[in-house]
Formats: C-alpha cells, sequence, structure tokens
C-alpha cells in the first residue's frame, strides 16, 4: 500500500519555525513574572517577543552536525602540531608568553561567557533570543574547551600554563579580565546582552580576537591559529545576535535608548580598559609584528566603529563616551602596560624584557609623537640597569583604580607627564579611578563596586596567604607567601625573560632539532 | 543612586578601615617620575610618625630611581586629593588629618625622571 507523502521535509524555514519558536508557550499553572523573575526589573520594555529576528535560523540538529565537523578538523590539526613538536617553530620562546596571556587572562572569559548566556537565555521569555542564547553558550563552552586542548600542549614544555584556573581568582593582574565579566554576569539579562553580546562581541571582538590570531600566525603557532581561524565562524553568528539586541530593544520602546546608551558608554570603556593588555602585546610580546596597537585601534574601532555608530545614529544612539581620551591614549597604553609587567616582573606568570633595539626601532617608528619622548628613555635606563644586574623589580603593591583594578598607570588626557587620580567619597569611604570613564561607572551603582576584590587590599587584608602562614612571624617574607597561594613557581614562572628556563630550554630543544650536538 | 536590583541592595564596603588590622591605607605618588607605573598603596598605623615614613619607608619604595637620593625634602610640595597640602614631618598622619585611603602627591622641582622623560 503506497502512502502519498506530499513532501518528505520541511523546509528550512518551516523546520526553524517548529524547531525553535514553536517549542514555546505561555504558562498558566504559574505566572509569566515568575518563570521570568529578572525580566523587568531594569526597566526595558519589550512588548512584542516575536518581533526578534533570528538571522542564522539554525536548529541544534545542524548545529552540532556543523560544529562536529569543524572540531574533528581542528583537533587533526592540534594532533599534528603537538606530534611534530610544533612549539618549537615559532619565532623565539618570548612568543610563548603571549601565549600564556591568552590562556591565564581570555580563555577563563570563554567559560564565563558560556555561563553568563546560558543564564541569559534562561531569563527571556521570548523563544527566539532564547534558542540565540543556547547556541552561543555552548560555543562559548566549545571556545573554552578547545583552547585548553589548544594551549595544553604548551604546558608540557613551559613554565606560566599549570594553574590557570587557580591564578583567575587570585593573581593580581588578572582580576581585571575576570572582574570585567563577573561584573556583566552580575548585571540583568538585558545588561549582560549589551555588555558581552553587542559592547564586546561586536565592537571590540576584532581588536582581541585578530591580534592573537594574527599573531599567531605571524610567529608560527599553528595550534593557536587553527583555534582562531575555527572560532571566527561562530564569531561571525555572535556579532550579528549583538547587533540584533540592540535593533530589538530600540524598536520595542523609546523608554530603552537612555537605559542602552548608559550600558553601551560603560561597556565600551570597560572593555576598551580590558584590551590594555592586547595592545601591551601587539606592541611588546610579539617577536614578529603584525601592526601596532594604535593601527589596529583605529582600523578596528574608528573605522569600523565609527560606521556601525553611523548607522545606529537612526536608533537615537551616539557613539560611546569617552572617544576623545581613548583617541589620545592610543599613543600611550601599550607601553604603560608594558611597564607595568617590568615592573611586577617577580609577581607574574609570564615573562617580561626589554625589547631588542631592532624592536626599539620599530615602537620609535609606530609612536612618533610618544615613543621617544616618554617611552624610550625608561626602557634604555632599565636595560642599563640590568646589565650591571640591577634589574628593576618593584617591590611595593600599586594603587588600584577600583572600577577596572588595573594599577593607576593611565596618565591624564593630553599630559602623558601626569598619572590620572580621580576620587569619589561614598558613604564612610573614599574611592580612587583612573579615569573619568571608571569613575562615572562606579557613581552610576556604587552599592555594586564598593564590594569590589581589590588585590592589592586584598593582600593588605591578609586574606591572600595560604592556610597557617602567620603574617605577624619573625621572617615572614610577604612577597612569597602571596606568591605560593598564587601557586607561583618563584624563578621559573616569573621574572625576567632573560635567564629563565623558558629561555634556556628552548634554545636548547631548538638547537636539537636544527644542528648535531 | 544605587544599582538596578530585584530586592534590597546594600553592602558593606570590603575595604572599610577595620578590615586592616589597625592600619590605614595610605596611597602615594612621586610626580613626573613614571617609571613606578603607579602610585603606591601603603598600610600604615595612624599613629606612625610622617617623617618616619618619608625618612625609613620610602627609600625602599622609590629609592631605584637615581634622582631620589637628589630629592631636597624641604623644597617638596606637597597635594592631598590633587589639592596644595601641609606636611610635617614631625606629627602623625592622624595629627596630620590623613584618614584612610588618603591619596598623596609630592612634586620635586628640578628633578624631571630620566633624562627629562617624566620617567
Amino acid at each position: 500500500m503506497d502512502m502519498k507523502v506530499s513532501k518528505k521535509k520541511l523546509g528550512l524555514k518551516e523546520k526553524y519555525q517548529h524547531m525553535t519558536r514553536g517549542l514555546g508557550w505561555e504558562t498558566t499553572y504559574q505566572s509569566m513574572d515568575d518563570v521570568f523573575p529578572f525580566v523587568k526589573y531594569e526597566g526595558i520594555k519589550i512588548h512584542d517577543w516575536e518581533k526578534w529576528e533570528d538571522p542564522f535560523r539554525l536548529t541544534m540538529d545542524a548545529y552540532w552536525k556543523y560544529q562536529a565537523e569543524k572540531e574533528r578538523k581542528l583537533y587533526a590539526i592540534i594532533d599534528a602540531y603537538a606530534q611534530n613538536n610544533g612549539h618549537l617553530s615559532v619565532t623565539d620562546a618570548r612568543y610563548i608568553n603571549a601565549v600564556k596571556l591568552f590562556l591565564n587572562g581570555i580563555s577563563p572569559l570563554e567559560y564565563m561567557a558560556h555561563r553568563g548566556f546560558a543564564m541569559t537565555g534562561r531569563q527571556f521569555p521570548g523563544v527566539g533570543p532564547r534558542v540565540a542564547c543556547l547556541m552561543q553558550s555552548l560555543d562559548e563552552i566549545r571556545h573554552a574547551q578547545t583552547q585548553i586542548h589548544s594551549i595544553s600542549n604548551y604546558n608540557k614544555y613551559y613554565n606560566g600554563f599549570h594553574e590557570y584556573r587557580h591564578m583567575l581568582e587570585r593573581v593580581w593582574y588578572l582580576s581585571v579580565p575576570r572582574s570585567f565579566f563577573d561584573d556583566a554576569v552580575t548585571a540583568g539579562p538585558f545588561e549582560f546582552m549589551v555588555a558581552i553580546g553587542f559592547s564586546f562581541e561586536y565592537v571590540l571582538t576584532n581588536l582581541l580576537f585578530v591580534p592573537f590570531v594574527s599573531g599567531a600566525a605571524y610567529n608560527g603557532d599553528m595550534g593557536t591559529m587553527t583555534f582562531g581561524f575555527s572560532a571566527q565562524s561562530d564569531e561571525a553568528r555572535h556579532m550579528t545576535l549583538g547587533l540584533e539586541v540592540i535593533k530589538f530593544i530600540l524598536e520595542q520602546d523609546p523608554d530603552n535608548l537612555p537605559i542602552v546608551q548608559q550600558w553601551i558608554d560603560k561597556w565600551t570603556w570597560r572593555g576598551y580598559r580590558v584590551l590594555t593588555l592586547v595592545g601591551m602585546m601587539m606592541d611588546y610580546m610579539l617577536p614578529k609584528r603584525i601592526m601596532s596597537w594604535k593601527e589596529a585601534w583605529e582600523v578596528y574601532f574608528e573605522e569600523n566603529g565609527g560606521a556601525l555608530f553611523k548607522d545606529l545614529a537612526r536608533y537615537g544612539i551616539r557613539p560611546p563616551k569617552w572617544l576623545d581620551q581613548i583617541e589620545q591614549d592610543k599613543d600611550h597604553i601599550s607601553h604603560q602596560a608594558w611597564a607595568t609587567f617590568y615592573n611586577y616582573a617577580a609577581a607574574c606568570n609570564f615573562h617580561t624584557w626589554i625589547p631588542t633595539d631592532d624592536e626599539l626601532d620599530w615602537l620609535s617608528q609606530k609612536y612618533p609623537n610618544s615613543f621617544d619622548k616618554y617611552y624610550r628613555p625608561r626602557l634604555e635606563h632599565w636595560r642599563e640597569e640590568a646589565k650591571k644586574g640591577n634589574r628593576f623589580y618593584n617591590k611595593t603593591l600599586p594603587m588600584l583604580c577600583q572600577t577596572c583594578q588595573i594599577p593607576m598607570i593611565f596618565t591624564e588626557p593630553g599630559d602623558p607627564t601626569q598619572i590620572c587620580y580621580r576620587e569619589v567619597d561614598y558613604k564612610d569611604n573614599k574611592y580612587h579611578f583612573c579615569s573619568d570613564g571608571c569613575k562615572e561607572i562606579f557613581e552610576h551603582e556604587p552599592e555594586k563596586y564598593i564590594q569590589a576584590w581589590l588585590p592589592v587590599h586584598q593582600i593588605y587584608q591578609g586574606n591572600c596567604f595560604n592556610e597557617g602562614v602567620d603574617p605577624t612571624a619573625e621572617g615572614f617574607d610577604p612577597l612569597a607567601a602571596v606568591l605560593d597561594y598564587y601557586h607561583l613557581n618563584f624563578g621559573r614562572d616569573n621574572l625576567d625573560f632573560e635567564g629563565s628556563e623558558d629561555q634556556k630550554n628552548f634554545d636548547e630543544w631548538r638547537g636539537m632539532a636544527t644542528k648535531n650536538v | 543612586m544605587g544599582v538596578a536590583a530585584i530586592k534590597e541592595y546594600e553592602f558593606e564596603a570590603a575595604d572599610r578601615l577595620e578590615n586592616f588590622h589597625g592600619n590605614q591605607l595610605l596611597y602615594i605618588g612621586w610626580d613626573q617620575h613614571l617609571m613606578f607605573c603607579a602610585p603606591f598603596c601603603l598600610p600604615m598605623p595612624p599613629n606612625m610618625r610622617f617623617g618616619d615614613i618619608i625618612e625609613k619607608v620610602l627609600p625602599g619604595v622609590f629609592g631605584y630611581h637615581p634622582d631620589f637620593a637628589k630629592i631636597d625634602w624641604s623644597k617638596v610640595e606637597w597635594l592631598k586629593s590633587s589639592q596644595p597640602w601641609q606636611a610635617d614631618f614631625n606629627k602623625t598622619l592622624a595629627e596630620l588629618g590623613l584618614k584612610h585611603k588618603d591619596v598623596l602627591r609630592f612634586r620635586t622641582p628640578g628633578l624631571t625622571g630620566i633624562k627629562g622623560s617624566a620617567s
């Protein structure tokens, strides 16, 4: 008996309709407000969730099929890279410190993004954004895992990779990326979407991924490069989601505009501050440079971002605040950041160094307005002192910004010789900031930021020593005790690259691969 | 303004004075000497003589800089919260009215850092 089947398969559009939107319903045993308790308190008004346009219309079966194929290719390349001792083909061992910075500072954020999108998706009554958040949440945990797998190969041979999870919650500089993401995931679902979905993924992500992935490619690191390419197709989807979020919220109600604008101002500034680490990596940590931080900022933010905000003007959105300051800062922040890690190289899980003469010349050429005048004399002085056996290790803890948690290293807009100091009195305490941006973010929600876990203050409160350590005992060495608490091995993970175990091992292993010893 | 929240949202400051075991935090920065990448944070007892900080603490903090030995402390200009401030080496922090998390800057006229670069 033949059955007449009118159509064998659903079309893509119908399939998407049935498999995503068609699965949602209005709850009746419990009120929708009780089921989605976080969706109103931020003040965002949504009248019709069906107006959400999903630009990708991906269903889970297609998602798995596509991602599994990508991941098979990725792991084949990573395995080949590991088996062929690919780590010995990077430009030189200083490059590996850029990978350390990535694994320690960025990969944990991928995992936090996974958690953030999972939580956010749970809070949206609309099925469209819920499904989009679910897929991005899966992307993010895949990225965390593939990064860990790609980079674990380096952990077999080099120092500073071994405890990135433990260090994230303890090591002073890691409080910067960590607090950035903690701030986002402790916000409401709409703010999270504007913070991470739009400001980070859409506006700033190119400034994070392109430098690291191109940096890997330029410096012979096939493993990290392959991971980056694999993630790129997901990033395209994330960017589209980020833009859709903004348009959707703004089209729903005119009252949403000022709230969204404040979030864009805040999160562009917060993200920009975190990107200081990337700027430093580009200008100082890649033996083979791609482009300067300043050039990257001009291409990826000023040109691309400028076009984006022109496009958003029809919704009433203006470009983020403090762009005039950022414009002036681009000549300075990468140098200020590298100087900071050079200062505190004893408490850090990657190495720092003074650039070679060629590299100093490259910096002079890329930064004609600032490098020779303000930064080259400092680096050359340090180099002279290091030659005399007097390498600078700053042993006193720095003052931190209450909002971004970066040491107060940034200078006044228009005066690169003067540290920028800002302060606010709130209740019975004083709070300090590196900039007008960080100060204003605090003033908007002081009750949130007064809880900040500032590493320097925590050390002075005695909260950064292992259990049983007695800070009042005779001969107590606070630095050693803090490094123990960090699980940082003194003399291996920290200090200058010159004379490091990484440097010695790399030279010896590469020598074995290329010479008859 | 507090914070957008689903219920009452109020917390104690993580860095309130009583958490520092009898010390207060004093921030101190040396203008035009940015070789020290940021101002410093020092935990100090309120009954500490200000001169003792200058004479006993600061050499360990700023002494690496070749300008440090050249400082004439009688000519140093002080700022508190970026406003001119009168130092007195013989008074304690408490007597000088320095509170928890106050920030001091000092300027050393004639000393402009490594090769005049404000480093």
